[in-house]
């Protein structure tokens, strides 16, 4: 290629170089996940978990990541025949997805329980619930992280 | 060093049936493993990696913890009141410790 470009080529070829950088870093994250889709599949067994019935409660920007409240509840009469077992949370960022997991039985009388995490970043948490007739139900919440909370 | 942790039950009766609520905060590093010290080495991890609680000797919830529980660990959950009787709750330390608190439920 000759090395005399005029201004508008020179630009365009700048614009160019720029979404192929933007491109080439946005792909970065996506590689950077955690094993988050793993540990649900390992959870659910492979199972698809429908949307609904768990209800995911934190705050829509945690300003500091160290601590960030969370409450998981699961729509549910809790008695013998229908009742929740189960609930993973994991964290799609984080250095390692698993978060915590919740075991629940019919003595619990209410599915919910809270308590706080810490997040790295700005990312999804995502809840699913298993209940004892071997059905799955998922919920997920985006949580924007001002100060990451993994000490990095 | 015994830590006491600290359990707050929303009523000390119940009725048969009664839904109480726990709280209870212990207080605990929950070191990550992913942490690095002023020489660059890793600081080894170090968490309470799970929670029972029991009433009557009945698991009524459990809990695995992972890193990503904050320090001082916070917990919250319900049970259903069925019977008077010692209500425990135990953390399980990475390093096979213990760490237990108890309170008590009458059930009229």
């Amino acid at each position: 290629m000759t090395p005399n470009f005029n201004r508008r080529q020179a630009l365009a070829l700048g614009a160019g170089a720029m979404s192929v950088a933007v491109l080439g870093s946005s792909s970065v994250p996506a590689l950077a996940k955690n094993d988050a889709d793993d540990a649900i599949k390992k959870f659910t067994g492979g199972k698809a978990a429908a949307q609904g019935r768990v209800k995911l409660d934190l705050p829509e920007i945690a300003e500091n990541g160290n601590t960030v409240p969370i409450t998981v509840s699961v729509d549910s009469p809790m008695t013998a025949q229908s009742h929740v077992t189960e609930v993973l949370v994991v964290a799609d960022e984080n250095p390692r997805a698993g978060v915590v997991t919740f075991h629940f039985s019919p003595a619990s009388g209410v599915a919910e329980a809270n308590t706080r995490i810490r997040l790295a970043k700005t990312q999804n948490v995502i809840a699913v619930a298993k209940m004892n007739d071997g059905s799955f139900f998922t919920a997920s919440k985006q949580v924007k992280v001002t100060i990451g909370g993994c000490g990095g | 060093m015994a830590v006491k942790p600290r359990i707050k039950l929303d009523k000390k009766e119940a009725k048969k049936g009664d839904i109480v609520e726990v709280k209870a905060l212990v207080q605990h590093v929950m070191e990550s493993g992913q942490r690095k010290d002023s020489a660059g080495k890793p600081i080894p991890r170090k968490i309470l990696n799970k929670f029972t609680c029991t009433v009557n000797g009945k698991q009524v919830f459990a809990a695995d913890f992972e890193p990503a529980i904050s320090a001082n660990p916070y917990i919250q959950f319900k049970f259903r009141a069925e019977e008077s009787g010692p209500v425990v709750l135990t953390w399980f330390d990475d390093d096979g410790s213990k760490i237990v608190g108890e309170e008590l439920i009458k059930v009229n």
